[in-house]
């Protein structure tokens, strides 16, 4: 672990930001205390779809001690702040029932009270009259527009958009005069992030009357401007704060209904006000993910060679469109489909529906639906090698992306920067022993027992993005720094983004430190402040190292350049005299005549000479290019005949995100992202019966894997830089949870092909492939 | 009603009404925020302290009332003044902690069970903490974190740095 003065990209180094969360002393949300606040509790909905007859407060206000202010969504209405835009854009969201409710668990009114047992027993207390509704509880019921879910909406259907890429008759072409193709729906099931803080905020107007939010935000500047769009009040009254958060993975980005009626409460009452959401209402009504039926078709030679590749997708959006994507890409950067892969040719399209249940569609540890393309591809090209009878491995070698292609232009319109995919292929065969493997299957095979070898060897797009192509709310999606160097050759840097656990507190001060030959340990790092930090689009879609990162590095390039100036003066030559090496500036070809930029910071405020005071830099990036991390990973499965238990025996992840800042905070996001791969692969699901009724509101019933059922983790890298970037790095928190469910799913059907059964919707629970092996059976009888 | 509990060595008397859950007492009467609520159901496990030196208890799943004239430690009671407890330090040096949401309940889990077990297998350790959810970590780092901690704490006194 290094604390000296230079080399601090790619060490290990411990974080900076563990102390406080190990002795307890974090500072989120719920543990801030304003004197005289209010706590706020929503009335929801029970019904998926009902017309709100009435709304009944009186026995609330009189009869519950404490309850202070009750608003309705006709309330909210008459001052203008009824609906809420969502970040996508096309849509707009009820902040409280108006007139009707569209899913289970909506927000209806909002109570405010004393104490949080005084909101609670008063939002019990709020007597509602509903007139239910037909439900319409999936895409293909919604496609027939039988039931109008949205009369709000000027458009009179439940399709919200039909999106396309590629050259479909050149694809459709090329599918049928393949001489092998295969076909599969696949159903990327709704799940949810479910990080274990849940989202709230606590909102008050201060002395000056500026607005003061502190809320669970993903995207502090983001809620500023978008405040100050919605409600009117000026940008410069509003102060948004993102404290210390409890895990983000993306439920943490879109704006809330509970956001905005704590803000009006506050308004209204004059005093501050903390909303604080249950684990059910966190489960059931904030941005759930995926929910994509997706028609896979590829096509390819007879000796393996792909030829086309279409994907038609039919998309559950819930009741709102709040799927928080970039405003040109309403289904995100699902384009990424063609993955490792080089299809001469492909289609890719996707047609989004209303339905009655939770709005979302959020990017879960995911760039905008890159996990859902990833699962696509991947599973596709093994349902392709069962059909030609190939071995997975192979085929994927035989249609990689080669790295002579790089910078290499794919048939859905991206640029992959770089990436060596055989040779992260091949690290991964090495490393699990591949061959020995399959010569352990296939003497399995023989005695009929059930082991699985799965691979996925995904690539990602990362970095959203370049402000040709990407927007939120218009709001181009560059990232910022700014770093001031003090005196003594410490420093603070501020940047747009926001950690929720990854690290940044410790990766920005390593980039600072770096470039300019100083102790990390001396960086402090600040985030989430809007008053403070400089306007940025915050931290998902594996987007800070992207784009803040790049920002940091080139803000202290400018401090380096300003210091350069100052260095020529104290070495008494000229500017050009003067080169950095070794961390330290030096005069060209005389290494013993050398300058610190600790000192050079000091002169700085003390001995400038004819140059400008102090040392500081701001830099506003905005990208060139998307990044593309890829990987290879293998799992091993073994399934139980009897009983239909899958084991998890072995699992390596070989990941390739450019240049590594921190090994240890790499393997940790590998780590974590693996298990969300792993919980989306055999546990979490959001379901919804015929009638629209949330099955898995709390813990109990969405489950998520403790250590007992985690597999333990295998890693290791290849490292192949960005061109672009200005370290080579490219992001590496979502990989995991991208890549790894297809090489699950993969591994359980390989283990279940002697069978016959061709594929298993995830999550793949113990009864479903118990069902198949008895189906199977069945069949051979 | 009124309550004596003692937290981290301090008496805390408080009137409570009785539907007051411990852990909403150690973080609103006693301002302890360390100990943290992340599920309805006493799932997730951020709430665990530990309860008369040993017993740790999810503090969401028991009202103030019941902890009446009981010892409890929480995360803040865990350092020796400037000194990090080993589980902290092990946390901290296995990189245990991404978010650090989970992370109190984790250490104070994994103190009741090296206090019943101090020399674990990995096994052991994965079953002791199967009541405590964490999304960010993957639990292998926090194995290692208790492991590393269990073999400090094996250490005679003495000899621990």
């Amino acid at each position: 672990m290094s604390t000296e003065a230079g080399h601090a990209v790619g060490v290990a180094m411990k974080r900076k930001e563990d102390p406080r969360f190990i002795q307890g002393k974090g500072n989120y949300v719920d543990d801030l205390t304003i004197p005289g606040m209010l706590y706020l509790a929503l009335v929801r909905s029970p019904y998926p779809h009902a017309e709100i007859k009435k709304i009944d407060i009186a026995d609330a206000m009189k009869k519950v001690p404490g309850v202070k202010a009750i608003i309705t969504g006709k309330d909210l209405e008459a001052a203008g702040l009824g609906w809420l835009p969502t970040f996508h854009g096309f849509d707009k969201q009820m902040v409280l029932g108006i007139g009707k409710v569209l899913f289970q668990y909506q927000e209806v009114a909002a109570v405010f009270a004393e104490s949080r047992e005084a909101a609670a027993d008063g939002a019990e207390a709020v007597q509602v009259e509903y007139a239910p509704l037909p439900v319409v509880a999936d895409p293909f019921t919604s496609k027939t527009d039988q039931v109008l879910l949205r009369p709000d909406r000027e458009q009179k259907t439940n399709h919200i958009f039909h999106w396309e890429v590629g050259d479909k008759d050149a694809t459709m072409r090329a599918l049928s005069s393949s001489p092998r193709r295969i076909k599969e729906r696949l159903w990327f099931q709704r799940c949810h992030p479910a990080p274990l803080e849940p989202c709230g905020c606590v909102a008050y107007f201060d002395t000056m009357g500026r607005l003061q939010f502190h809320v669970t935000s993903q995207a502090p500047h983001v809620y500023r401007t978008a405040l100050a769009l919605v409600t009117g009040i000026p940008e410069d009254k509003i102060h948004v704060v993102s404290p210390d958060i409890g895990g983000g993975f993306g439920n943490k980005v879109p704006v809330y209904p509970g956001y905005v009626c704590a803000i009006v409460g506050a308004l209204k009452i004059g005093r501050a006000v903390k909303w604080i959401e249950s684990r059910t209402e966190n489960l059931t009504s904030t941005g759930f993910a995926r929910d994509y039926h997706m028609d896979v078709e590829i096509g390819a030679t007879e000796d393996g060679r792909v030829t086309a590749l279409h994907v038609a997708t039919t998309a559950d959006h819930g009741a709102f469109d709040a799927a928080a994507d970039p405003s040109k890409y309403p289904a995100g950067i699902f384009g990424i489909v063609t993955g490792s892969y080089a299809f001469p040719v492909a289609h890719a399209e996707v047609d989004a529906y209303f339905t009655n249940k939770a709005p979302g569609g959020i990017a879960y540890r995911c760039s905008f639906r890159v996990t859902e393309a990833s699962y696509a591809i991947e599973r596709g090209m093994d349902i392709l090698a069962d059909e030609l009878g190939m071995d997975a491995a192979e085929l994927r070698r035989k249609n990689f992306i080669r790295k002579d292609q790089f910078p290499y232009p794919s048939a859905l319109g991206f640029t992959y920067d770089s990436g060596d995919y055989h040779k992260t292929l091949d690290t991964a065969l090495d490393a699990i022993g591949y061959k020995q493997l399959l010569e352990e299957q296939a003497e399995k095979r023989a005695r009929g027992e059930l082991m699985g070898i799965g691979l996925s060897t995904f690539t990602e797009v990362v970095g959203a993005g370049p402000s040709k192509h990407f927007d939120i709310l218009g709001i181009k999606m560059f990232d910022s720094a700014e770093i001031r160097i003090h005196p003594t050759g410490a420093g603070i840097v501020r940047a747009g983004t926001k950690s929720q656990g990854q690290g940044h507190e410790t990766t920005w001060a390593q980039i600072v430190a770096e470039e300019l030959g100083l102790d990390p340990q001396t960086i402090m790092v600040e985030e989430g402040d809007t008053d403070t930090a400089p306007y940025g689009l915050g931290t998902y879609a594996s987007r800070s190292t992207p784009t803040a990162g790049a920002a940091i590095a080139m803000a202290a390039r400018r401090i380096r350049e300003k210091a350069r100036k100052i260095a020529a003066h104290l070495l008494e030559v000229g500017e050009t005299d003067v080169e950095w090496k070794d961390y330290k500036f030096q005069v060209k070809g005389v290494p013993s005549k050398t300058v610190t930029m600790k000192e050079v910071a000091f002169a700085a405020y003390t001995n400038m000479a004819q140059n400008e005071p102090g040392l500081e830099a701001t830099f506003y990036y905005d990208p060139p290019n998307m990044t593309y991390p890829n990987g290879a990973y293998v799992a091993v499965v073994d399934v139980d005949r009897e009983t239909g238990e899958v084991k998890v025996r072995r699992f390596l992840a070989v990941d390739d995100c450019g240049t590594i800042i921190n090994p240890m905070v790499v393997e940790g996001q590998i780590h974590g992202g693996l298990t969300e791969g792993f919980a989306i692969a055999f546990m979490q699901e959001i379901q919804y019966d015929g009638d629209g009724n949330n099955l898995n509101t709390n813990f109990t019933d969405y489950l998520l894997p403790t250590s007992l059922e985690t597999p333990h983790w295998e890693t290791a890298k290849t490292i192949t830089p960005s061109p672009h970037h200005p370290i080579g790095a490219k992001g590496v928190g979502e990989s995991p949870n991208v890549g790894s469910p297809a090489a699950f799913v993969n591994a359980v059907i390989d283990a279940l092909s002697p069978l016959g059964v061709r594929h298993i919707d995830m999550p793949i629970t113990r009864d479903k492939v118990w069902s198949a092996i008895r189906a199977a059976e069945d069949r051979k009888k | 009603m009124k309550v004596k509990v003692t937290v981290n060595g301090v008496a805390y008397e408080r009137d409570v009404k009785p539907r007051t859950l411990l852990a909403y007492f150690l973080r609103e009467a006693c301002g302890l925020t360390g100990t943290h609520v992340g599920c309805d159901t006493s799932n997730c496990g951020c709430c665990v302290v530990v309860m008369d030196g040993g017993r740790a208890v999810k503090s969401c799943t028991m009202f103030a009332v019941q902890a009446d004239g009981h010892q409890i430690m929480t995360v803040e009671g865990l350092a020796n003044g400037a000194t990090l407890h080993p589980l902290q330090q092990g946390f901290w040096d296995q990189h245990g902690l991404q978010c650090g949401y989970c992370t109190p309940g984790m250490m104070l889990t994994a103190y009741a069970l090296l206090k019943h077990n101090p020399n674990p297998s990995e096994a052991d350790i994965r079953e002791g903490l199967a009541g405590n959810l964490c999304r960010c970590t993957g639990y292998q780092n926090i194995v290692k974190a208790v492991q590393q901690a269990a073999e400090k704490m094996r250490e005679p006194v003495s000899a621990r740095s």
